[in-house]
């Protein structure tokens, strides 16, 4: 009987974690793309992101193994001036959509570790705010692609 | 009650009727806003990507955009020059009297050898200009525009924000056009297209 309750207790548990499920396991990641700026300078990756949970997922940061730095940024338009300023984080609401795109939310990469070309695949690791992680990979494209 | 609630709308028509009246430009069909006779000729002196020293004149019979901005810019910038490069190759051949001129608002970052890899990765008819402090402020001030400079949490020391609008200038060095972020590619274009045509500048 002891061991019968604990294997339903662990069967519930199972459950609960299904219904709980990691925010990254929901989130589908398109058109992943990074403009490619000459020398070093810093380049900026964008991707369409689209959540099929019930839950909100909230993206909070990145890494790549391409890039010694990846941080969130947003630009804003202010009495038409341009600003760029370091975001915590973007909202992609319950079977919603949010995209990181030019003029709006991007990724800032710096520090290439490696020499990139058009046509290259950046490795990317999109980080959410329950700590789950969601793998992309991100098309190298060049510096005036529309 | 009627007549108070409609008199800001007639306010507002009599200042668009006033506004259309100053336009010497009504004849043609701008989609881009008309600043002909408000802001002053383009004049500057500055050192091209090629660390040259050049000024207005050296511009005079090219259709000309001027937008100021900074390499260490991977969003904005990038997308204002990547739209102005695919406006450019839809014109073909006329664009080859157009050219780009980037200026940046970080000449401490922004070397002529920095900025002349950063154009040419968009278009061949761009160019970087760079100078002194005080030669850029004088630019951005005669066009009243601005920039600030603030210091940033990550590794590239400061953040720069900057004017994001694009002066159009005719052969002859005369401003006469505004485009700003909301504006399309195709309004840039159109308008373009006609300033090129414009052979003799009045």
């Amino acid at each position: 009987m002891k061991r019968r309750a604990l294997a339903l207790l662990f069967a519930g548990l199972l459950g609960a974690g299904a219904a709980h499920a990691a925010q990254a396991d929901h989130v589908r990641a398109n058109h992943a793309w990074i403009r490619l700026l000459p020398g070093a300078l810093p380049a900026s990756g964008y991707v369409e992101l689209a959540n099929d949970g019930d839950q909100p997922a909230r993206l909070t940061g990145a890494a790549s193994t391409d890039y010694a730095s990846t941080m969130l940024h947003r630009s804003a338009m202010h009495d038409g001036m341009s600003e760029m300023a370091m975001a915590d984080h973007l909202d992609i609401p319950a079977h919603g959509r949010a995209a990181l795109a030019p003029g709006g939310y991007h990724l800032m990469l710096e520090r290439a570790a490696r020499t990139l070309k058009p046509g290259d695949t950046v490795p990317v690791t999109l980080r959410f705010a329950d700590g789950s992680t969601l793998a992309v990979g991100f098309q190298v494209r060049p510096a005036n692609a529309d | 009650m009627k007549l108070p609630r409609l008199a800001p709308f007639a306010l507002l028509l009599a200042a668009a009727l006033l506004l259309a009246g100053c336009q010497r430009d009504t004849a043609v069909p701008w989609q881009l806003t008309s600043i002909r006779g408000h802001m002053p000729d383009l004049s500057f002196r500055l050192v091209d990507d090629s660390g040259k020293t050049v000024t207005a004149a050296d511009y005079r019979g090219k259709v000309l955009l001027l937008y100021f901005g900074y390499t260490h810019c991977p969003d904005v910038c990038p997308l204002t020059l990547a739209h102005l490069h695919a406006v450019l190759q839809k014109l073909g051949k006329p664009a080859d009297d157009v050219r780009i001129l980037f200026v940046s608002v970080d000449p401490a970052r922004d070397t002529p050898a920095v900025l002349h890899d950063y154009v040419r990765a968009f278009d061949p008819r761009a160019v970087g200009l760079t100078g002194s402090p005080r030669d850029i402020e004088a630019l951005v001030k005669r066009y009243r525009a601005s920039f600030t400079r603030e210091p940033a949490k990550g590794d590239s020391g400061y953040e720069v924000s900057h004017s994001s609008a694009i002066y159009v200038f005719d052969r002859a060095g005369h401003a006469r056009l505004l485009a700003t972020p909301p504006d399309s590619q195709a309004q840039i274009g159109h308008d373009l297209g006609l300033l090129i045509a414009q052979k003799d500048a009045p």
